[in-house]
């Protein structure tokens, strides 16, 4: 998280018309779902003794009759209404979540449409318009959910029931089916960071416990997917799912299926094309090493992708792409490593002689890298000629120190590696400068 | 295509014997692999180029298998492609070979990149014009199956494209097909394509049989208006507005008003933004009658809806829908069921709707007649010009000319004025210069006098401020009003005023003197140029700092056209002249360009011009850099500054690498 300054920015400063700078001043906002059309009534629920006051006899009738009540939704963007009603919807949730927890028994057969039927009234809801499209989410304080006393301890209760001992997924998969997961998985478009992380522990339990479900989540992730990257790009639960992905592709049977290959091929090495990259862009890297640690047949199509999106004026990008190749190349079979060396290393001399310093520095880490380093020395015939142009080149005219500096390094361990050729090359190189200096 | 047929490559010359001239057909294909993508793209932008050269036999027996192959390329390279295969019927040997083009652009239509894949859609459905009745059904229509039933979504998506461009050429039992290739489309579990067929179902309604509209496309409709995703549901209303044109008043009571009413009230915001937005089209498509028994309910909701984005695009439309309303009885509809909830609407907490609402309200004047406006409307004006957001109030102003038309804008301009000076003077450039552009139009409604007194010492202070943006939108300004006021206002009121500024401290309002001569100059005419203008340009011919000297030069070019040959040649030329030896690069530069276009019109005369002379190559010209420059300034005009960017720079930062290397 950046640090964010505690005063708005002064007002000299920003030139004040976009609404940009206006938003910036009120920092705190938060928002409710667009469910509400002012009802206008109170809201009365009758209050009901607490569960452990009954006889355990009548527990389970309590239980679902405060199951019931919690169905009740209330208007938080109105901070005034139904304070009583709503302190008491809080504290029957906290009770029911701490019944769930502590009491054997309680999940008979007739709770689970109950359970959920409470869990959908409260957690599914249209969410409300983002405050403006040029929402940035690195920079911009996420608007958060008003009614998040009641829908916490909601989530809180929904995960308690899915871990539950008791709980029995064969009773469940009637209630908790495609249309459920459906609308659970819009919910990850929340701007509010909190609840996107409760959906994701919710997604992965249910993830886990239905195998009916399984391939269904997967296509219908998929789907968010191709539509973040060709329809809309926006989607703030981006970075959530590709960590579930993350686990789910860890567990993937060998040999892949075409499927989970076509996933990666036409959706994962897509994503990277997108502006807002940085945001899950650690999530997604991870996702595709698993990939290739998996099956490192992989490897040639994933680097092919990346070169083929490389960013071409992005320098952020390109150092994040810089970077997820590191990883790769980590991981990568030495058998691997010659198919693609070529267009890999003819990428990585362009990013060397970048004139984003960042960019430059970013490609030149590779030679401190042990594993790369050797993989480079078994290769030198094949990546020394396509790299030695832009080093020599770089190491006269790149205008930053740091990186000449650097650049010297990489030359030196190409000289150490293979000397002759260093020399071959060196000659040619500068009689082709002479040549062009001549004509 | 014209054009194609440069010297050497044209056909003629393809077909003569040598191989030479055939080398830049050579070039171009070879580009066509080169790995070099600007090239790739250069070479496939003169497609039409090469296939001339080629000739339609050779273009279709090997240029097209070749580009076919190339389908792997990048995304850029390939949208040129599509766009390119689509003009190229002519250059296969016309119509009857236009089913050569299918092959490649139907691999287009399966690429993941969407503008790729829609341009390739759009080729085709250009070609599938060209096709012969025949043609089309031995090869477009099994093409259009084929991408329907890809394995992908991506064909699928662009198959919805293709079918109500085939649909109506086609014989019955292939129309059959169609519709069953279409309806299962509209039910593919992806939901991107459930998107791209809702999208395509008005046009495709549009081809259909009416009958097959009714049993077909209108469970369709039902069926995609009810999508689990909004999605697909916001755009199935707007197939509606398609679907109800086609349909007699009792279907469409029957068939389509139950989905949109049910659109009106979805859950999901999308949907009934997409109502909203889509209003007028809606009423027009469903009639008076409809519209007043059930849309104007629904208007009234969205009106009162509790997203603002809802409120906003609804409050859009408030005019539109009432100006279509039929003229019998639209006032008391007006009054009793629109006006209530627009004066809501003008304390709305939301200032995107209230603005929303400022751009239109001003139209219902014209509508509701001078009575009710002063009544009913001017109230709501009035409070809008005094919102806290400036965005209603500048919609308000602008749209003043409704009101005046109406009732007069003296009504308002007691409102207006404080209005209108708080704007001037808000803190937001933008604000200013939005405001500034409506001056030319409130003086003409306003009146000389009015404007004397009231607006003209706000317009001479935008001389002076600190943005460039507004000391530049000043001037055009002024020169507008003098276009309204005449050359006497201006000699009593602008001219003295604009003329002072040249002896003021600050370089930057003296440049605006010459900026406001240069534009003033014509709308005042020879005489006032003349004698009170020109002298004081040339007295700043003498100034310190470079800029105002060279913007000198150049405001005697702007001005020479006015002036007669006497003024030019005894009082502009020898100024310009010694500007032309001045010690600054930029001076001379456009001191010469001064003298060369001033010497045109006094062609008898003897200047020292070198047409083709270029300005001198710049040294290290210690000057460029000490010269003060406005913050909104444009720096890089005249050619001599990018000279400067360009080549000083490099050189020293060599210098420097090299001593870093060797140190």
């Amino acid at each position: 998280m950046s640090s964010a300054p505690s005063t708005p920015p002064s007002v000299d400063k920003v030139d004040g018309f976009s609404r940009k700078s206006v938003r910036k001043a009120r920092q705190k906002r938060s928002q409710s779902s667009s469910q509400f059309r002012s009802q206008g009534k109170p809201i009365e629920l009758t209050p009901l003794p607490l569960l452990k006051d009954v006889p355990s006899s009548e527990q389970p009738e309590l239980f679902l009759k405060k199951l019931q009540q919690c169905c009740v939704i209330f208007d938080f963007m109105d901070t005034l209404s139904d304070l009583k009603m709503k302190e008491y919807k809080r504290s029957t949730l906290n009770e029911l979540v701490d019944y769930i927890t502590i009491s054997r028994g309680c999940l008979t057969e007739q709770t689970y449409p109950e359970v959920v039927r409470m869990v959908s009234c409260n957690i599914f809801r249209t969410l409300p318009p983002s405050d403006s499209n040029e929402f940035d989410p690195e920079e911009d304080e996420p608007t958060l959910e008003a009614s998040w006393p009641h829908l916490q301890l909601v989530y809180e209760f929904f995960i308690r029931f899915l871990e539950s001992q008791e709980f029995q997924p064969s009773i469940a998969k009637k209630y908790i089916d495609q249309k459920f997961v459906l609308q659970l998985l819009e919910l990850f478009d929340s701007e509010d960071p909190r609840e996107r992380d409760y959906l994701k522990t919710v997604l992965h339990r249910i993830y886990g416990k239905f195998l009916g479900l399984r391939a269904f989540i997967r296509k219908q992730i998929n789907n968010i997917f191709l539509r973040f990257v060709y329809e809309t790009e926006h989607f703030n639960g981006v970075a959530e799912l590709l960590e579930i992905l993350g686990s789910i592709i860890n567990g993937f049977a060998l040999p892949l299926k075409a499927e989970h290959k076509q996933f990666l091929v036409k959706v994962l090495i897509p994503l990277h094309t997108v502006r807002s990259l940085s945001l899950f862009h650690a999530q997604l890297a991870y996702c595709i090493v698993q990939f290739l640690e998996k099956d490192p047949s992989l490897t040639e199509p994933v680097i092919r992708g990346l070169m083929k999106f490389w960013p071409k004026t992005c320098s952020q990008k390109e150092v994040m792409f810089l970077g997820e190749l590191e990883e790769i190349l980590d991981v990568i079979e030495p058998s691997q490593f010659v198919k693609i060396q070529e267009p890999l290393f003819k990428q990585i001399a362009k990013c060397v002689s970048s004139p984003h310093f960042q960019v430059a520095e970013r490609a030149l880490y590779y030679w401190n890298n042990e594993y790369i380093m050797s993989l480079i020395e078994e290769n030198s015939n094949v990546i020394l000629p396509i790299m030695f142009s832009s080093l020599y080149r770089i190491s006269k005219e790149h205008w930053n120190p740091a990186i000449v500096a650097l650049v010297y390094n990489v030359l030196k361990a190409f000289m150490e590696m293979n000397s002759t050729m260093f020399d071959e090359l060196t000659a040619t190189y500068k009689s082709d400068r002479q040549r062009i200096w001549l004509y | 295509m014209a054009g194609a047929a440069g010297p050497g490559t044209g056909p003629g010359a393809a077909r003569g014997d040598g191989d030479d001239s055939l080398y830049p057909i050579a070039v171009l294909i070879d580009e066509l692999r080169n790995e070099d993508v600007q090239l790739r793209l250069n070479s496939i932008k003169k497609l039409s180029t090469i296939a001339l050269a080629l000739g339609v036999e050779r273009t279709r027996t090997e240029l097209l298998p070749f580009l076919t192959d190339t389908i792997y390329d990048e995304d850029e390279v390939l949208l040129a492609l599509a766009e390119q295969l689509g003009n190229f019927t002519g250059l296969v040997g016309g119509p009857d070979f236009a089913h050569c083009l299918l092959p490649p652009l139907e691999s287009l239509a399966t690429v993941e990149e969407t503008v790729v894949r829609d341009k390739a859609v759009e080729s085709l459905r250009q070609i599938s014009q060209e096709h012969t009745p025949v043609a089309l059904e031995a090869h477009f229509v099994p093409l259009v199956k084929r991408l329907a039933s890809g394995d992908w979504f991506t064909s699928r998506t662009s198959a919805c494209g293709l079918f109500s461009v085939c649909y109506p050429r086609a014989s019955n039992a292939v129309k059959a097909e169609i519709r069953q290739h279409f309806r299962s489309l509209c039910s593919d579990d992806t939901p991107m394509v459930r998107r791209a067929a809702a999208s395509k179902l008005g046009e495709f309604a549009k081809v259909l049989e009416l009958d097959s509209v009714k049993s077909e496309i209108v469970p369709l409709f039902t069926n995609l208006a009810s999508d689990e995703q909004d999605s697909v549901r916001l755009l199935a209303v707007e197939a509606c507005v398609s679907i109800a044109q086609l349909l007699s008043q009792d279907d469409l009571e029957a068939l389509v008003m139950p989905t949109l009413r049910q659109a009106a009230e979805d859950k999901s915001w999308r949907v009934r933004y997409m109502v909203a937005d889509k209003f007028s089209e809606l009423q027009k498509a469903v009639g008076p009658k409809i519209t007043l028994n059930d849309l104007i309910p629904a208007f009234q909701n969205l009106l009162k809806d509790c997203e603002a984005e809802v409120r906003a695009a609804a409050a859009h439309k408030v005019k539109e829908l009432c100006e279509n309303l039929p003229t019998e009885g639209r006032e008391t509809i007006i009054m009793n069921q629109i006006l209530p909830f627009i004066k809501e609407l003008v304390s709305d907490t939301n200032q995107h709707v209230k603005s929303a609402l400022a751009s239109v309200i001003m139209g219902l004047s014209t509508i509701l007649g001078k009575e009710n406006t002063i009544e009913h409307l001017l109230p709501l004006f009035l409070a809008q010009l005094k919102d806290e957001c400036p965005e209603v109030r500048l919609n308000i102003i602008s749209n003043l000319d409704c009101v005046n038309e109406v009732i007069g804008i003296r009504q308002l301009s007691q409102s207006l004025l404080p209005a209108i000076v708080e704007l001037a003077e808000d803190a937001k450039w933008r604000v200013r210069l939005a405001i500034i552009e409506y001056m030319p139009l409130l003086a003409g409604q306003l009146g000389v006098e009015f404007f004397d007194e009231k607006l003209n010492s706000l317009c001479m202070a935008w001389l002076v401020d600190h943005v460039y943006a507004i000391r530049e939108a000043a001037t055009s300004n002024l020169m507008k009003l003098v276009q309204k006021f005449g050359t006497e206002w201006a000699q009593n009121t602008i001219v003295p005023k604009v003329l002072v500024m040249a002896n003021d401290p600050n370089y930057l309002h003296r440049m605006t003197t010459l900026f406001c001569i240069n534009a003033l100059s014509e709308a005042c005419g020879q005489e006032i140029t003349t004698k009170q203008m020109l002298p004081i340009v040339l007295k700043m011919a003498g100034d310190q700092v470079a800029n105002v000297r060279f913007n000198v030069a150049k405001s005697l070019q702007k001005i020479g056209p006015i002036l007669d040959t006497d003024a030019l040649q005894e009082e502009v030329k020898p100024v310009l002249q010694k500007l032309g030896q001045d010690e600054d690069m930029d001076v001379k530069y456009f001191a010469q360009e001064a003298i060369s276009a001033v010497a045109q019109r006094l062609t008898k005369l003897d200047f020292p011009v070198k047409d083709n002379e270029e300005p001198s190559a710049p040294g290290a010209d210690k000057n460029h850099f000490l010269r003060p420059r406005g913050p909104g300034e444009d720096t890089g005009k005249g050619p001599a500054h990018q000279l400067h960017v360009n080549t000083r720079d490099t050189p020293a930062q060599l210098e420097i690498a090299e001593l870093v290397h060797f140190s």
